[in-house]
């Protein structure tokens, strides 16, 4: 039998927290930009729709770095958040969540987008006729339209988010439960001798993680999109 | 008493427009295709924001360009029935019922959910999600989502359009029941003039974003200079007669109407009824000398008020006591020297019976006499 050992189950726990959190935080804000950039026009949109996708194609490692900048003790995020809250992301889980979630906000924000995008406005406007105002037309009408394209994107960020490396290590380091997650777990097992058997192990967890979210998100939207009644 | 007036500039085309709608009853905006009808509705709804002009409803100012006065569409309490029926996707019919419905205060609501569900015959649809119903099944359930908000004014813009006869054949009586059922006016946009002439009472008859004529129905259709925005084809009178007896023997139904009366193949309609029937130009032909050994039977004396020609055909408008028409070719026009002023007999082949209390069920009724 495929049993865990307790440092394998620590990296898979730690990924799965560092992912959820990454994806809980960055949602809200991922359907606001996709918000902005689908429905709203404004003076320097074009510049804020790079920014959003510079993740996406900039060097995991110049993320981190930035990141190290802006959270580290003395960057101006991080000394806001220290004084503020008492808070510190860099060389934390909290950081790892924080890379994870920059470096997968991209995809989040596209698959939304896209969902927004295809919404028929008519409908909103039948729904703003009777009665109901624009939050509430969002909630009701607009939120479980695009209910499939946000699924998507959460698995999508979900997965990009558990696999991040080269941001991770740069922002965070790899602290053995703290900020050492799969990704850096395996890389970690590499890089020591006779660690090669440990290494394909936590990939296969890897891989299976990946699988069943991916086909999760099909089976969901699949759902949703038949309550949304397209065949 | 509902007030318009709107001017809105999109591209090239311009809206300019004023009318009114008083009281209850159905009220047509009638007009082709592009002629400014849908927008006329949006500017009503709240949807579309003219560049200047005002809306209001029962003295409830809606929209006021000099007064800034924009009221957004979910407090105008305006019901909308949209051609494309935009029913919500992810909602049964009775979710999409009750949409409007919530969201107003419960002493506003005047339409009951049941009586809606039962007048449009929506009982067995009610868990069905839009998607599993049929196209007139989703308009009805669109109408009924529009009625349960308990608006002060229906726009219906062309809810027929994107239906079959059959379908269409299938919802009109509903319409009609509406109109006797409920006593919200109505404003229902259609090109078709058969729909207009079945259901409406009054009509605005829209052209290139202008209105060009409103009022009653038979007079507005009656008017001949109008006649190249109500149509060629079927350009005809629509007159009011009144169901005043039947012959047994030949089958016959007396219609009376202001140019005396008209014998027509039995219907079945009650005596008494009030009917609208449609005497197309087309079938109407004109004599100088009163007809003799005819089996034309609806002979009606009257008086040429006006005509006009347009290529090889003349249209005139006689007035038999009521002004009917009648589509001749030019040279006979000018062979019996026809011009405002002259006797004629006008002799009547057909009517078409478009409804009212007759068109309840079924389609309307066409007859040749």
């Amino acid at each position: 039998m495929f049993t865990l050992t307790p440092l394998e189950l620590e990296a898979l726990r730690l990924s799965l927290r560092v992912g959820l959190w990454s994806v809980v935080v960055s949602l809200p804000l991922g359907i606001l930009a996709a918000w902005l950039l689908a429905r709203s026009r404004f003076p320097g949109k074009t510049l804020f729709n790079t920014l959003i996708h510079l993740p996406l194609v900039l060097p995991p490692v110049v993320v981190g770095y930035v990141l190290l900048v802006l959270f580290g003790k003395s960057g101006p995020i991080g000394t806001w958040l220290y004084d503020s809250f008492g808070v510190t992301v860099a060389f934390t889980w909290r950081g790892a969540a924080i890379a994870s979630g920059v470096i997968a906000f991209p995809l989040m924000v596209r698959a939304i987008r896209l969902s927004l995008e295809s919404v028929d406005r008519k409908l909103e406007a039948a729904a703003r006729t009777l009665g109901a105002r624009p939050w509430d037309v969002f909630a009701t009408v607009t939120l479980p339209l695009i209910l499939p394209g946000i699924i998507t994107g959460v698995i999508l960020s979900f997965i990009r988010g558990i696999g991040e490396f080269g941001a991770t290590i740069t922002f965070v380091s790899s602290i053995p439960g703290e900020t050492r997650t799969l990704p850096l777990a395996i890389y970690n097992l590499l890089q020591t001798p006779g660690g090669e058997a440990g290494a394909i192990r936590l990939a296969v967890i890897a891989v299976v993680l990946a699988m069943a979210a991916l086909i999760a998100s099909e089976l969901i939207a699949r759902h949703v999109n038949r309550l949304n009644g397209h065949a | 008493m509902l007030e318009v007036a709107a001017k809105a500039r999109l591209g090239s085309f311009s809206l300019d427009i004023q009318f009114e709608v008083e009281g209850g009853g159905i009220t047509a905006l009638f007009g082709r295709s592009g002629a400014g009808k849908t927008s006329t509705v949006n500017v009503i709804a709240g949807l579309r924001r003219p560049d200047s002009g005002r809306v209001a409803l029962d003295g409830d100012v809606l929209f006021d360009s000099t007064a800034g006065i924009d009221v957004a569409p979910e407090r105008r309490r305006i019901g909308y029935v949209f051609q494309e029926g935009r029913l919500f996707p992810h909602m049964t019919a009775a979710g999409n019922l009750a949409y409007g419905m919530r969201r107003i205060q419960a002493p506003d609501r005047s339409v009951s959910f049941d009586h809606v569900v039962d007048l449009l015959g929506l009982r067995g649809l009610l868990y069905r999600r839009p998607a599993d119903l049929s196209g007139g099944e989703k308009q009805r359930v669109a109408v009924g989502r529009a009625l349960l908000m308990s608006p002060r004014v229906l726009l219906m813009d062309e809810p027929l359009a994107s239906l079959d006869a059959p379908r269409k054949g299938e919802i009109l009586p509903f319409i009609e029941r509406l109109r006797e059922d409920l006593s919200i006016p109505v404003v229902y946009v259609s090109h078709v003039i058969e729909e207009i002439v079945r259901l409406a009472d009054r009509m605005v008859l829209m052209s290139d974003g202008r209105v060009a004529a409103q009022g009653p129905v038979e007079e507005v259709m009656s008017r001949i200079d109008l006649q190249p925005l109500t149509g060629r084809y079927e350009a005809g009178a629509v007159v009011t007669a009144l169901v005043s007896g039947y012959d047994r023997d030949y089958d016959l139904t007396h219609l009376t109407f202001a140019g005396g009366v008209m014998q027509i193949p039995g219907i079945e309609v009650p005596v008494g009824e009030r009917l609208r029937i449609r005497i197309r130009a087309r079938d109407v032909a004109l004599s100088v000398t009163e007809p003799t050994g005819l089996s034309i039977r609806n002979v009606f004396a009257g008086t040429v008020t006006d005509v006009s020609v347009d290529g090889a055909f003349a249209d005139l408008v006689v007035d038999v006591g009521t002004p009917i028409w009648a589509r001749i070719t030019a040279r006979s026009l000018d062979e019996l020297k026809l011009a405002p002023g002259a006797r004629v007999f006008a002799l009547v082949k057909s009517v078409a019976i478009d409804g009212r209390s007759l068109g309840r069920r079924g389609r309307p009724i066409e007859r040749d006499i």
